[in-house]
């Protein structure tokens, strides 16, 4: 088995300046699964994320790896250990993708050693599995955004990590490369038992992919559990104010949300719908 | 895709491999031996880079040994190798013993050291900031260090060991100042960049009026803070800049690599294991230091700090670190600019006029291509 790595916060609170965005409260992500986190905007998702990862200092609690305080373990021990991939991390002018792919190594190397077979070994793997193998002489600023996204994917891999956590992999992605970032990462979830946790916007691709549901509202841990329980009417309704009806994926088995707006209401499914309306409260006069 | 799970897909994870390379043990043999050449030819490519970039350091060297030689053998009169071999080794020779020994050789270390210490902490704060206008002699850190200077001599009267230490307090001010002014809820580069214009501007008319209360005589020693000049320097000069290079030197290219990876953003940075605040804490303390000490001594050589991290990464591509190419540019920029402005021209310019010149064209290029780009500035 591959060491099983426990991160977990404990009565976490985080905020900028004055601004509380994360309030108190306690979450354990389950070792070798991969973990989802949804919520609307500006519910602190990606800021949950980040002090998850260090780039981020708690106002109070805190998150523990393996039982240690995670923002007082040595930091490229840590990077052996956790990788992060940021929302939009910056790419240096004229880099070229196995270049960038290569800072992926850094907490693996030490001040003045050279590269080592194991480094190109493992940016090649990256390349390989994130199909940029042929990109890599490539100036990471003349590929395309799906190109470039799986590229940053690739550093993330090169990093070799048994946690890694991604802020919105899946951003400037089409849906063909969006479902094969995510099949990638249960590639490696299940071929390596890679924990992984992650940020993303799309709910029928969290409920698809996810083991595990985190469902956050106004900086508060709302839910918590398989996608069955989290992803519900009643939950989507309480922490997004929308009315929708949840169905099973005939592909996934697994639960899947149709929103449902003020218009385009077949009339067999009327019925509910100005039910989840008056809850809502505000769109029911409007209705037809 | 290829399946990278191989025959492991079966839910269970796959034992890890040896450190670094857990995930091979995951993957098929046939794509195994692909990966394994594919690895093999990023190790040949970066092999192939690690000897250009030998290369261009070895090359770099030769010139400068080169045009160190030259502005010892050349000036109003020329002597012969032999001639200034004797003098290197401390035999009387002659009229050179006092014009190699004690015009033209500390002229030339002085240069050396100061042209090193402009280009190592000019390609240190581009690097950091991700920007090539965010040089200390754009961003007003050299103005600092060049106005405590030109006040210390004149104004205070004091000596070169505490000037040094003068320029070096006001330049770490001075940057600390441009830090707070621009910083709002984090410091973007664009915002600090037109700050330091600003306060370089500034420190460049107090300097204006440090100099016009010195007395008639001191004008064309105080015409060095103002553009940089090599003119009377002398070995007292040579030893604070030559002290400063050997501790921050290393400290600076100790933090190449931290420095590579903090330049893909704060974050990125922090997930790769750097530490970010303290990386740029000691590349800011080192820089400024080396630009402090390099403009105590010769005066705030222009556009040199600017130029030489550019004319590196035109010369390497954007793969390895440039700071001690830059450096060595740096270098070989100042003995190159002295020696034609003291010589070709005619004119017995000042160096920094020469570096001036040849800098300004450049300034004005990199704005004109960051408006048509819409980035930058």
């Amino acid at each position: 088995m591959t060491i099983e790595h426990t991160l977990a916060v404990e009565k976490l609170t985080v905020g900028y300046g004055d601004r509380t965005v994360i309030e108190g409260f306690d979450l354990r992500v389950e070792p070798g699964r991969v973990t989802v986190i949804i919520g609307p905007n500006a519910c602190g998702k990606s800021t949950l994320l980040r002090s998850m990862s260090r780039s981020l200092t708690p106002k109070s609690g805190q998150v523990m790896l393996d039982g240690k305080n995670l923002h007082r373990l040595p930091a490229k021990e840590l990077a052996r250990t956790l990788g992060l991939l940021p929302q939009s991390p910056l790419a240096p002018e004229g880099i070229t993708v196995a270049d960038l792919v290569g800072r992926g190594r850094h907490p693996h190397q030490k001040v003045f050693t050279r590269w080592t077979p194991a480094d190109d070994a493992a940016v090649a793997l990256a390349l390989q599995l994130t199909q940029t193998a042929e990109l890599a002489e490539r100036a990471v600023d003349e590929l395309s955004g799906g190109q470039r996204q799986r590229v940053w994917i690739a550093m993330a891999l090169a990093q070799d990590t048994d946690l890694l956590l991604l802020d919105e992999p899946t951003t400037f992605l089409d849906v063909s490369h969006q479902v094969e970032v995510l099949d990638l990462l249960t590639d490696l979830n299940s071929a390596r038992g890679t924990t992984v946790l992650m940020v993303l916007h799309d709910l029928n691709l969290a409920a698809r992919y996810a083991d595990q549901l985190i469902l956050l509202s106004g900086g508060r841990l709302h839910a918590v559990g398989d996608p069955e329980t989290v992803l519900t009417r009643d939950n989507l309704r309480r922490v997004f104010g929308l009315a929708s009806q949840v169905v099973t994926d005939p592909v996934s088995g697994k639960p899947m949300m149709i929103p449902i707006g003020r218009h385009h209401a077949v009339p067999g499914a009327a019925h509910q719908q100005s039910m989840d309306r008056q809850a809502i409260g505000g769109h029911a006069q409007r209705a037809p | 895709m290829s399946d990278p799970a191989g025959g492991a897909r079966t839910g269970q994870p796959t034992p890890a491999g040896p450190a670094g390379v857990s995930a091979l043990a995951a993957v098929a043999a046939a794509d195994r031996a692909e990966i394994g050449r594919a690895a093999g030819a990023l190790g040949a490519a970066r092999a192939a880079r690690r000897a250009r970039r030998r290369w261009l350091i070895g090359l770099l060297c030769a010139a400068i040994a080169v045009a160190f030689a030259g502005s010892l053998l050349f000036g109003q009169t020329a002597y012969s190798p032999a001639t200034v071999v004797r003098v290197l080794l401390g035999q009387d020779a002659g009229e050179a013993t006092f014009a190699v020994g004690r015009l033209r050789l500390p002229r030339a270390v002085v240069g050396v050291l100061t042209g090193f210490c402009f280009g190592l902490g000019g390609a240190a704060f581009q690097t950091m900031l991700r920007n090539p206008l965010a040089s200390p002699d754009i961003i007003g850190i050299s103005a600092g260090a060049s106005t405590a200077g030109a006040f210390g001599i004149i104004v205070l009267s004091l000596g070169a060991a505490e000037v040094s230490v003068f320029a070096i307090a006001a330049g770490l001010l001075v940057a600390l100042a441009i830090y707070l002014l621009s910083y709002r809820g984090g410091v973007v580069g664009t915002r600090l960049i037109l700050i330091g214009i600003g306060v370089g501007a500034m420190l460049n008319s107090l300097t204006g009026y440090v100099l016009s209360q010195a007395d008639q005589w001191d004008l064309p020693e105080a015409n060095r803070w103002l553009t940089g000049s090599l003119n009377n320097a002398q070995w007292q000069q040579a030893l604070p800049v030559a002290v400063a290079l050997v501790v921050l030197a290393p400290v600076l290219l100790g933090q190449s690599r931290n420095l590579a990876v903090s330049q893909l953003g704060d974050e990125a940075a922090a997930g790769l294991g750097v530490n970010v605040t303290r990386t740029r804490l000691i590349v800011v303390v080192a820089a400024v230091g080396l630009v402090a000490f390099g403009t105590a001594a010769a005066g705030p050589i222009a556009f040199v700090a600017f130029l030489s991290g550019p004319i590196v990464a035109r010369l390497l591509g954007p793969h390895s670190s440039p700071l001690l190419p830059a450096g060595l540019v740096g270098a070989l920029l100042v003995l190159l600019a002295d020696f034609a402005g003291q010589h070709l021209l005619g004119l017995r310019l000042p160096v920094g006029v020469v570096t001036g010149v040849l800098g300004a064209p450049y300034l004005i290029y990199l704005i004109v291509r960051s408006n048509r780009t819409g980035g930058g500035l």
